[in-house]
């Protein structure tokens, strides 16, 4: 069955690991925003590349990177691929011709835009993943967006949960086959089985959150009027500069693009 | 501080009955005192009133008064610190450290003030891990300790324990009421345990209060005194008294047959190839009428050798076989048989599995499938295709038996810790299976509910079922076992 | 029978005057702010909904990849992925509740599906929290019946009918988009809407739902 993603890869030490997670959080959302509007291949090309380099910035570790990388070109080579199948731009050249499916230049070129702009997009958020730590990502929240302390450290707490949570679920599912119900080939059985697990690791999970609700409130946690942070993480001019890089990355990066003569708004 | 209750009531919302009734207290500052009774007394009610935590919405109505300190409790709530059963919900970080700052954090403490205080709270229990160690890496008896710390950093005038070692092993359960004496005298801090092993707190307390059923006072005094002069009173009401053993069932016929064995059987968790297996090279044999104790330390591969004998796991190596076991209604020709028996355990389909050995998990919840405690019942002849005829003879036959017909409408998930435990037993046996494998029956269960288990299991066993059960509870073992077996790092000890 | 009343709690609780006398239509009213046991439990129903993910995934895998990798087909069971955003408002019945269980489910699914760029994930799951949220906003975070739930699942299954036309399918034919936009809003009214309506009145039986309005509420709603 599925697995938790590994732990936490990075080097803690390289510059860029040692961003702010919030600053990391905003890079990532800079750059995802324009690129979700540009349609051409360009821009998000010059922007995918700048983020190769930056890799070796982030001081992950080659060998998982390239197993997580693995998935994302997955699921990209997938978008491609469906792309590809089911688009209605079929100018130029026809390289291949097999009744439904009609392989052209123009729909080569649509498919691997659509596919280049998602890996641009994907990159940035893997690696902010890769490299914070979920205390420090609520820390950050808290301390510079002022999110909420109870919902921020209520989720966090929740998070710690999801290890048993999972456990929880691999009970159920031999539970289940211990009571004389299995998935089998039959996918009615697999949904049954499911629905059924999910009701009972729904209540189990409302029951636990009950109770650490109770024990959260006997250690004070309501009365946050002045809360304090046992891990303050200031922010500091590499995270200013990180920020002024990315927003010049993705502004230099359309204006070639317009200058190319190439930039379009998506889907026009 | 002083806790002072006169004439004091409590009813949940929407019930009809008084939780706790017409109570008067004194327990002075820096007394240690044991709160017994039985299931349902009130004693959970109880504290948490006096921690100031019941909570205004699901509140009910109060009568007479309730002051800690001299003060509503909810006013002094920072000065008391509670600790709780479930050693897994009470952990708010993934780091020790972390976890002990959370409450000071909640209080305001300066931020250049917090980490000495962790340091001396981890101190003050003992606590074996420094700061950075991941709380999901914990025993369950280190867990509690955490909290323990987390709740001393606060720096509390009272300690207050709701059954903080039920979820325990022994192992655990000693250190954790060793870091409670610590901690308590290093503080001063009174200290109000609710708990139903007497024996095992008895060092610590001074004094012993008693409620009985309805949430009375029953008995108030120093610890000796009330166990000789209530002695009758308290059995009745399901407290475990000092000294007292459990009945002993042995087997009253010869063992039967072999019916179900292991050999060479190992264990590794996918994913934890770096580390021994978690089970190896098991040798193993269940007999009819016979109840087989499988013991050993925490995290010595108890509940993975019972998933395992269940035909739950598959084994790394080695193999689980059924043997001399009858498979009622299904088809019996020696080809049919013998095609059976080539196939290992768990790769038998669930409905054939379901025939020839009855699970019970540590958790009843974990196996209710349906709505309905009848339909419950019903679920497992039903998959292995009895008429519907059959189906209501063997449920009522069942509910019966286990004294759970005045529940065949109920949800099962409303039930009571005891009467869930007797439902998850009935459902393995609905489909009359010759094996009954139990994984911690007695895990979190009070007196009465212990009683019946070696009762029901005792006559299961004397009926011809094979029964295997892992247990850290040694009075269990000691009750029913005709046979242990002890696990040690994940093999058998000679 | 009923017996509880227009029980309040917190601060602020304004007299409900829609309320009639008789049983059958007494709605049990909480106060619109968060208690602890209410971030908990909604960030907990999250939690486990990235586990439910992750096994929802396994057990598709399994039927082949064809079915995996042709997504209008994957539109069916769309629906699935927005659940918690409509049961985190019914359940918990607070404003803000259906953005912060579905965004929390988002997050941990993240876990789970190690490549999937998290910060898309995390905004999906936002968006998707607020399409459910705006349909409990229009009934005024009131009326939580069948309705509502129907009309949360509508509101949550728009945006990736959107935003999934914009990121993966933009160069689909126009077609094929709507007809991948109207599997998923279908596959969300029923699965989302109706499922998570079902699930949270199994849930009150059960009883483990009693610190909430939604469990308390024994009349048909």
């Amino acid at each position: 069955m599925s697995m938790l993603a590994e732990p936490i890869v990075s080097n803690p030490k390289a510059p860029l690991s040692r961003l702010n997670p919030v600053t990391k959080l905003a890079m990532a959302m800079l750059i995802t925003l324009p690129l979700l509007v540009a349609g051409d291949i360009v821009t998000p090309s010059i922007v995918l590349g700048a983020e190769l380099l930056a890799v070796a910035a982030f001081g992950v570790r080659w060998r998982v990177f390239v197993r997580r990388l693995w998935l994302v070109f997955l699921m990209t080579g997938s978008v491609f691929v469906t792309s590809l199948l089911l688009t209605d731009q079929r100018g130029g050249t026809v390289l291949f011709d097999l009744g439904i499916i009609v392989v052209t230049t123009q729909s080569i070129l649509v498919s691997a835009t659509i596919a280049v702009r998602l890996l641009a997009i994907a990159l940035p958020g893997v690696l902010a993943f890769a490299s914070t730590d979920p205390t420090e990502f609520a820390d950050a929240l808290v301390q510079h967006l002022r999110t909420s302390p109870r919902f921020t450290f209520g989720a966090l707490a929740a998070f710690r949960l999801l290890p048993v949570l999972a456990d929880e679920w691999r009970t159920l599912v031999m539970a289940r086959r211990a009571r004389g119900i299995e998935a089998g080939r039959s996918p009615i059985r697999r949904i049954r089985l499911l629905s059924s697990a999910v009701f009972t690791l729904l209540v189990c999970a409302i029951r636990r959150g009950i109770r650490l609700a109770t024990a959260m409130e006997s250690r004070g946690f309501t009365a946050t009027a002045t809360r304090t942070l046992a891990r303050p993480q200031p922010l500091r001019p590499a995270d200013g500069l990180a920020i002024l890089a990315t927003v010049a990355l993705v502004a230099g990066a359309t204006t070639v693009s317009i200058a190319l003569g190439t930039w379009r708004v998506i889907l026009w | 501080m002083r806790i002072r209750a006169r004439g004091w009531r409590f009813r949940y919302a929407g019930r009809s009955e008084w939780a706790v009734r017409d109570l008067d207290l004194d327990i002075e500052p820096g007394e240690r005192v044991l709160l017994a009774g039985p299931s349902g007394a009130g004693k959970s009610t109880l504290l948490t009133a006096i921690a100031g935590l019941l909570d205004p919405d699901q509140a009910g109505e109060t009568a007479g008064s309730l002051t800690v300190g001299g003060e509503p409790p909810a006013a002094v709530r920072h000065r008391i610190g509670l600790v709780f059963q479930d050693p897994e919900t009470q952990l708010v970080m993934a780091r020790c450290g972390d976890d002990v700052a959370f409450g000071l954090e909640n209080l305001g403490v300066p931020t250049d003030v917090i980490w000495p205080r962790v340091d001396a709270a981890l101190d003050l229990t003992g606590f074996p891990y420094g700061r950075d160690h991941p709380t999901g890496r914990l025993s369950g008896g280190e867990k509690q300790r955490l909290v323990l710390s987390g709740v001393m950093a606060l720096d509390p005038d009272l300690l207050l324990l709701d059954e903080p070692t039920a979820n325990l092993d022994p192992e655990g359960a000693a250190l954790v009421r060793e870091a409670v004496d610590r901690a308590l005298a290093a503080t001063g801090a009174g200290l109000l345990v609710v708990d139903h092993r007497v024996d095992d707190w008895l060092p610590l307390v001074n004094r012993v209060i008693v409620l009985d059923q309805g949430g009375s006072l029953l008995a108030d005094g120093e610890p000796t005194q009330i166990y000789q002069s209530y002695a009758d009173a308290l059995q009745a009401a399901g407290v475990w008294l000092p000294g007292s053993s459990g009945p002993v069932r042995r087997a009253s016929k010869p063992a039967g047959p072999t019916v179900l064995f292991a050999e060479d059987l190992t264990y590794t968790y996918p994913g934890h190839t770096d580390r021994p297996p978690a089970v190896s090279d098991i040798r193993l044999e269940l007999q009819a009428n016979q109840a087989l104790a499988i013991t050993g330390p925490n995290g010595s591969g108890k509940s993975t050798l019972a998933l395992l004998l269940a035909g739950l796991l598959p084994p790394t190596s080695g193999r689980v076989d059924v043997t001399n076991v009858p498979d009622i209604g299904s088809a019996d020709t020696p080809a049919a048989r013998l095609s059976r028996r080539r196939r290992p355990l768990h790769r038998l389909p669930a409905r054939q599995l379901v025939r020839m050995i009855g699970t019970v998990f540590q958790d009843p919840e974990h196996q209710f499938l349906t709505q309905r405690v009848y339909d419950e019942l019903a679920l497992g002849p039903r998959v292995m295709g009895r008429s519907p005829d059959e189906v209501s003879r063997i449920v009522d036959e069942l509910l019966q038996r286990l004294h759970l017909s005045h529940l065949a409408d109920a949800n099962p998930f409303t039930l009571s810790g005891g009467e869930k435990r007797r439902l998850s037993v009935a459902t393995a046996l609905a489909t009359g299976p010759a094996i009954l494998l139990l994984d911690e029956p007695t895990f979190g269960q009070d007196l009465r509910t212990w009683l019946e288990l070696i009762e029901l299991l005792a006559e299961l066993r004397d009926a011809g079922h094979a029964i295997g059960f892992v247990s850290h509870d040694p009075q269990f073992v000691a009750a029913l076992a005709d046979r242990t077996v002890e696990l040690k790092a994940g093999r058998l000890v000679a | 029978m009923s017996s509880d009343t227009d029980s309040s709690s917190g601060a602020s609780q304004s007299p409900d005057p829609t309320s009639t006398g008789s049983p059958s239509s007494r709605t049990v009213r909480s106060g619109t702010r968060w208690r602890t046991v209410d971030i908990v439990v909604a960030a907990v129903v999250g939690i486990a909904f990235g586990v439910v993910f992750a096994a929802w995934n396994a057990l598709w895998a399994a039927t082949g990849p064809t079915f995996n990798a042709f997504p209008p087909a994957q539109a069916f069971m769309y629906g699935m992925w927005l659940v918690p955003g409509v049961l985190g408002g019914l359940l918990i019945r607070k404003p803000g509740a259906a953005v912060f269980t579905e965004l929390v489910a988002a997050l941990a699914s993240v876990f789970f599906s190690p490549g999937f760029p998290p910060h898309v994930i995390a905004l999906y799951g936002l968006l998707e929290g607020l399409g459910a949220e705006v349909a409990f906003a229009a009934m005024r975070y009131r009326s939580w019946r069948l309705p509502a739930a129907l009309l949360a699942g509508l509101g949550a299954g728009l945006v990736p009918a959107i935003l999934d036309n914009i990121l993966y399918n933009a160069a689909w034919a126009a077609s094929w988009m709507l007809t991948y936009a109207v599997l998923v809003v279908v596959s969300s009214i029923v699965m989302a809407g109706l499922g998570s309506f079902a699930l949270v009145r199994a849930l009150a039986r059960t009883g483990v739902l009693a610190p909430f309005a939604s469990g308390r509420e024994q009349s048909a709603s």
